[in-house]
């Protein structure tokens, strides 16, 4: 579970976040709903570091992560993946290569060990004889499952998805739709997820954030639905 | 503007002391370094040996056609051929090359995973970012470029020694004996020094300056330009300022 307790979020003039709370619950799929330039991808990128929070607090299974220097964080970052709205490949490295990356960087794998793990894991996305190639010989569809694959590696407790079916046909959005439930499921993941499709909305989100900046009594409306 | 400049600095400072962190794994940083000695030294080497060719037969014949006094010897066009490309030419015109080719490839290659969200990517996983994306190209560099400059300073000798030679303008005895003559073995140390320090200025101020990209394309060849310009303006600045230290 991580629970966002109260954070705030201003560049420069502009207040993006203003004193927002909600909870995302293990094993479900948590959506984040809203318009664009709501500050949906502002309250992912805070709750997993990439911003750091003018106030408030981020909380992993009750770590308070907002409180932690960049060496405390590692752990918990280890046990994050993250599925970016491009994919966020490595150009320079192959498919394999890419899902292998974090195993080489954190495990003492050996290299046919980590070869098999990164099989499995393009097995589990559907994408295997893709291994040699690289992110550019590759169509967007199979960029995000590539990063899926990358993002389930190291069999993260947390999976943060940034628009995942942005850019994507409606068909190729329904298997990436179903690929993050049945991960979610499997590996008793807490999944959040920003999003603008409907079709995902009304097909994989178990609890829904609403997000706006319609303002009540100062606080902006976080809706759970 | 002062205000920006000061910033820049202070930034800058702050994302150096950033790459000095522990590795996260010593054998990657390590397969890294040899990577970046490659694309930024062998990689550099046909460039570095046509400019340096040429640089070396233009300083040997405008050194010879202003040299035309009968009381100065023809011999001394070797010692100023020498001097001239040890001193100056090759660690900090072929370091200016440098910065314009592996400077730009730096910034655009950092920038770019900036803003495709690459480095983001390795936030999330726990990884310096900046030290594994820019410490091995520092550390390759400092490595790589003095073996980059002191063979650049033999082609750059040789191609004097040639185009002297075939223009008939210096024959080879009196090149060969004006390079031997007072020859001084610091000025090759303090190459060395200007070398090292001028490949970290090519390597990290374009890294910085593509490390903190934002927006697209257009920023990142923004970026690019402003690495390359950047390391170029204080290679010489600080060119004057170790030959002021050193030899002033």
């Amino acid at each position: 579970m991580i629970e966002v307790k109260n954070i705030s979020k201003s560049f420069g003039e502009k207040k993006v976040l203003d004193n927002v709370s909600c909870i995302f619950e293990q094993g479900k799929i948590n959506l984040i709903i809203g318009g664009s330039g709501q500050g949906k991808t502002v309250l992912m990128k805070c709750a997993v570091g990439l911003f750091e929070v003018d106030s408030g607090q981020v909380l992993y299974d009750g770590r308070n992560f907002s409180a932690m220097n960049f060496k405390e964080r590692k752990p918990i970052r280890q046990e994050i993946g993250m599925l970016f709205q491009g994919g966020a490949l490595f150009d320079s490295l192959t498919v394999e290569q890419n899902v292998t990356f974090p195993l080489t960087m954190f495990t003492h794998m050996t290299r046919q060990e980590k070869i098999e793990r990164a099989n499995f894991c393009l097995k589990r996305v559907n994408l295997e004889n893709a291994n040699k190639l690289y992110p550019s010989e590759i169509s967007g569809g199979m960029k995000k499952r590539v990063a899926i694959a990358r993002a389930i590696s190291m069999n993260p407790k947390y999976l943060f998805c940034d628009e995942p079916n942005s850019g994507l046909d409606p068909k190729t959005s329904i298997l990436i739709d179903e690929l993050i439930t049945e991960i979610t499921e499997e590996y008793n993941i807490t999944t959040i997820m920003n999003t603008h499709d409907m079709n995902t909305v009304m097909s994989i989100g178990e609890k829904l954030f609403l997000f706006t900046k319609a303002k009540k009594y100062g606080r902006e409306i976080i809706t759970t639905l | 503007m002062i205000n920006s400049t000061f910033y820049h600095i202070g930034q800058y400072w702050i994302f150096i002391k950033s790459l000095f962190q522990k590795p996260e794994k010593f054998a990657v940083y390590m397969r890294q370094i040899l990577r970046e000695m490659d694309n930024i030294g062998v990689g550099s080497m046909g460039l570095v040996a046509l400019t340096s060719a040429f640089m070396g037969a233009i300083i040997t014949i405008q050194s010879a056609y202003n040299l035309v006094n009968p009381l100065v010897p023809l011999y001394a066009v070797g010692i100023v051929a020498r001097d001239s490309i040890i001193l100056e030419f090759s660690p900090t015109i072929i370091m200016l090359v440098l910065a314009g080719k592996v400077g730009s490839s730096i910034a655009s290659e950092i920038g770019t995973m900036r803003v495709t969200e690459q480095i983001d990517a390795l936030e999330i996983m726990g990884i310096n970012s900046s030290g594994y994306l820019v410490l091995p190209k520092i550390v390759a560099a400092i490595i790589i470029t003095p073996a980059v400059v002191l063979l650049s300073m033999g082609i750059g000798i040789a191609g004097g020694w040639i185009a002297g030679d075939l223009s008939g303008i210096v024959p080879s005895n009196d090149y060969l004996r004006g390079l031997q003559d007072q020859f001084i073995p610091f000025n090759i140390t303090f190459a060395m020094i200007k070398t090292i320090v001028f490949a970290f200025i090519i390597t990290s101020v374009p890294a910085y300056h593509g490390f903190y990209t934002s927006g697209g394309a257009l920023e990142v060849g923004q970026s690019s330009t402003k690495g390359v310009v950047f390391s170029s303006v204080l290679i010489l600045i600080f060119d004057y300022v170790l030959t002021q230290l050193i030899l002033g």
